[in-house]
């Protein structure tokens, strides 16, 4: 059953507070491989800062994080990430300036080998792998459909692609999870949809996803499991069935 | 091979048969030596584009690193009697060390304590070599510093150097054309678009920042030794930190995002005072108001606009 | 001369050219204050102060109240002038590109300097005489404490300005969040012709100081740009307090260094404990640090 799977990620009492804002208290959750978590709650729930925490980018003020054997407290982002933990952003963060294939590409830098001489100097090594780089961006673009926008400026795709893109961007890195901050955010129904299926292909690939989001029906459709966080704190957890029907669920979104 | 680098090698391929060609055509030295500095100065904010442009940071100090590159292999040679070449590559050493130190302080700045910390270096270095007269001549200089030297020929003549300095130089933009189509350029790219993001992906920004200001040092330190066994003499006056601003200038005249940048900027702005010396009067002028003018209207530099014309995407 | 009184006459003279660097630096405050951006030309202004100053005083013969503040108005003009000219036709954003700008504005106005005034230096009589003041065995010239007294004046005056008044409060409005300060109708642009404007009034106090104690010439305001730039970031770039607080502690070590230690490694000292103190205090001393946001 799920349950025998191993968990991949595990956060322990993680408490936050922004000067005097407590965004995060005692928060606990874990997530298994190849399982798709979740994690939703009101705005300023503290989801986000979960997912800032748990990459590194914030210091939480107490808790733990555990990425498969590694304890991830004292690690820097590039630490993390180059551990296999990969992450999107709400506010996407492409990189202007270089192209789709290339902002791809640098989704791979945890799986390069050659170092700075050989890229240098440009020796077989380095070129095989850069080879071999630019073939596999090639195929994750290829298969969320945007091969023919592979050499555009990155900046110039739609909303909607630039989304796509940094998804592929993280996936480049052969992550073992992925953390995808509302990924569904100012997209229409129908990307939503293609959203949907992207995400589950990737657990299909034994791939371990922390979705934070707001559209709760893409939540409901795809998630084996969903955290509910409010205020901080985690007040339910279970099945999207189980969850779409506690009281304490409404209560948080709709008030009293 | 990606067809930026392929579009890169052809253009640098073009340049190189130009820059045989050229002392066939012209034999005054006067204007072989501005285009020995312009190739200096193309080295050095080459650079200066990996630091700025590429790993998005900022040194107005980068003349002190031409002093250490000139006044180590000079004082060297001059004073143990070492061959120029390996004063030359003891100098680099020398840089490499104190630019990792200063990366791995000074990095961590941003923004105007980073532009000052390093205009604090320069004038560090300034000062010590105008004081320090015992060990470096002080404000009249260093006189007499041996050229370098292959076999029986020894590289005095401008055009004996101009044959010297381009190589280097050209085989440096070379090597560094490889570096900016690979996976250390475009961490480096990502670097300055978005430090957060690229550290998300794995890329470790202090590494990748040092390792840019380590390089543009080292480079700025060859063209100073390239430049003291040139020329036989040098003086403090050469590394103010009116030089460390000037290459900063011919980094964003150029255009940042691009190395043929560096090689425009420096390019055509290392023979401009020279050439502006006729109309001495109004020489500030010009030069300041086309400063002004091409970053006004066209603040990717000239590379940004030949790119815009052309419709091309240069790396 | 005893110990204790060398001492105290080190800190004068320190004191009197730290004020003069403090002045420059809030010229970078103010524009930092709004425009975030560093003015290069800022030490140019305080050379432009100057030479205003000898036409008005001396071949126009204008009195010399009248003539200051025709000079102030006019490098305030030149402010003005830099920022809706260059600075605003600009097509971009990065801080790099238009700090460059004024680079290139700063070499202009050498340039035209030289022009109009040519290479000489010149120099005007001192605002006010008298016998110096003796204390403590040191003394202190009447120029020093004019100096002084217009430096905290200024601080005071744009300090109540920028925490006090509307206009002070929608500079910094503009610095915090330009976007944010036009969507709630603050007329953005004007707001930074008016910093640049106080910028180069700033320096022409400067400059109406400082000249008849060292004279002028066309790159005068060069090395004191710098030196007033390195105030303002070792107060912590920005900060009003930190502006004079910067240049004073600049001016002071100078003096000591030159005074206890050796004139000639003054500038190599002076530098090197700025680059120490940036190493153990990256934001300078009344700095605040601001948390990138993600």
């Amino acid at each position: 059953m799920a349950e025998k799977r191993p968990k991949i990620l595990k956060v322990e009492n993680l408490s936050k507070n922004f000067g005097g804002v407590q965004a995060l208290r005692g928060v606990s959750l874990n997530l298994r491989a190849g399982e798709i978590l979740g994690l939703i709650g009101p705005n300023g729930a503290g989801k986000t800062t979960l997912i800032n925490i748990v990459s590194g980018v914030v210091r939480e003020d107490a808790g733990t994080i555990f990425f498969e054997e590694h304890l991830l407290n004292e690690l820097s982002p590039w630490q993390r990430a180059a551990l296999g933990l990969a992450r999107t952003f709400q506010h996407i963060q492409i990189f202007a300036g270089l192209t789709v294939l290339e902002n791809v590409m640098c989704g791979a830098h945890r799986l390069r080998k050659t170092g700075f001489w050989e890229t240098f100097l440009r020796l077989p090594r380095a070129v095989a792998e850069e080879d071999e780089c630019r073939r596999q961006a090639l195929s994750i673009l290829s298969e969320l459909g945007l091969a023919d926008k592979a050499n555009l400026p990155a900046e110039n795709l739609p909303y909607g692609e630039q989304k796509k893109v940094v998804i592929a961007r993280a996936l480049a890195s052969r992550p073992r999870a992925i953390l995808l901050d509302e990924p569904a955010g100012g997209l229409n129904e129908k990307e939503t949809e293609e959203l949907g299926e992207i995400i589950l292909r990737l657990r299909e690939k034994g791939l371990a996803i922390l979705l934070v989001e707001h559209d709760l029906n893409l939540v409901m459709r795809i998630c084996e499991r969903v955290v509910v966080l409010n205020q901080g704190e985690v007040i339910a957890e279970g099945p999207p069935c189980e969850i779409q029907n506690d009281p304490r669920v409404l209560e948080a979104y709709l008030g009293k | 091979m990606s067809s930026g680098l392929k579009r890169d090698r052809r253009i640098l391929a073009g340049l190189a048969t130009a820059i045989g060609m050229i002392p066939f055509l012209i034999n005054n030295p006067y204007y072989l030596t501005v285009l020995n500095l312009s190739a200096l100065n193309i080295l050095t904010v080459c650079g200066l584009t990996l630091l700025i442009g590429y790993a998005g940071q900022i040194s107005l100090g980068h003349a002190g690193f031409w002093a250490l590159g000139a006044y180590g292999s000079a004082l060297l040679s001059l004073k143990t009697g070492l061959n120029p070449w390996l004063t030359t590559a003891l100098a680099l050493g020398f840089t490499l060390a104190v630019s990792a130190g200063m990366g791995f302080t000074v990095l961590r700045l941003k923004g105007n304590y980073l532009v000052m910390a390093t205009l604090a270096f320069n004038l560090a270095v300034y000062f010590f070599l105008v004081e320090a007269e015992e060990l470096t001549g002080g404000p009249p200089g260093l006189p007499g510093i041996p050229p370098y030297t292959l076999g029986s020929l020894a590289f005095v003549t401008d055009l004996a150097a101009y044959y010297l300095i381009w190589p280097v130089v050209l085989i440096t933009l070379f090597l560094t054309f490889n570096l900016v189509h690979s996976g250390e350029g475009r961490a480096l790219r990502a670097l300055a678009s978005g430090e957060i993001a690229a550290a998300c992906l794995g890329i470790n920004p202090r590494r990748y920042k040092v390792l840019a200001f380590v390089l543009s040092a080292a480079y700025a330190s060859l063209a100073g030794s390239l430049y003291a066994h040139y020329f036989s003499f040098i003086s403090p006056k050469t590394f103010d930190i009116f030089f460390s601003v000037e290459l900063v200038a011919m980094c964003l005249f150029g255009g940042k995002g691009s190395l043929w940048g560096a090689v425009l900027g420096a390019g055509l702005l290392t023979p401009l005072p020279h050439f502006l010396s006729i109309f001495d009067e109004y020489r500030d002028l010009i030069y300041g108001g086309l400063l002004m003018g091409v970053l006004i209207f066209f603040p990717d530099g000239l590379s940004g606009l030949m790119r815009k014309l052309y419709g091309r995407k240069a790396p | 001369m005893s110990e204790s009184s060398l001492f105290l006459q080190f800190l004068f003279s320190g004191l009197t050219a730290g004020a003069i660097y403090a002045l420059v630096a809030l010229g970078f405050c103010v524009v930092e204050n709004s425009l975030r951006i560093v003015n290069f030309a800022q030490g140019d202004f305080l050379t432009l102060g100057g030479f205003f100053m000898t036409t008005f005083l001396l071949s126009l013969k204008i009195p010399w109240p009248l003539a200051a503040l025709c000079s102030i108005l006019a490098v305030g003009l030149c402010g003005y002038l830099l920022e809706r000219i260059a600075l605003r036709s600009a097509k971009t954003h990065d801080p790099l590109t238009l700090i460059f700008i004024t680079i290139g504005a700063s070499i202009f106005i050498r340039g035209l300097i030289k022009l109009f005034w040519g290479k000489n230096p010149r120099i005007f009589p001192p605002l006010i005489t008298g016998e110096p003041i003796r204390l403590l065995g040191a003394s202190l010239t009447r120029e020093s404490l004019l100096i002084l007294a217009v430096g905290f004046f200024c601080v005071t005056i744009l300090h109540l300005f920028y925490r006090v008044s509307r206009s002070g409060k929608a500079l910094r409005a503009v610095a915090y969040s330009p976007r944010a300060a036009a969507l709630i109708g603050l007329p953005v642009g004007f707001l930074n012709s008016v910093s640049f404007f106080l910028a180069g009034a700033l320096g022409a106090v400067a400059g109406l100081l400082i000249v008849p104690v060292t004279g002028v010439s066309f790159d005068t305001g060069v090395i004191l740009g710098l030196k007033g730039y390195a105030a303002s970031v070792l107060g912590g770039y920005g900060s009003f307090p930190g502006a004079i607080a910067g240049g004073l502690l600049l001016g002071v070590m100078e003096a000591l260094v030159a005074g206890f230690i050796s004139s000639g490694f003054r500038d190599v000292f002076a530098f090197a404990l700025l680059f120490c103190v940036l190493a153990i205090k990256p934001s300078g001393l009344f700095g605040t640090h601001e948390e990138e946001r993600v």
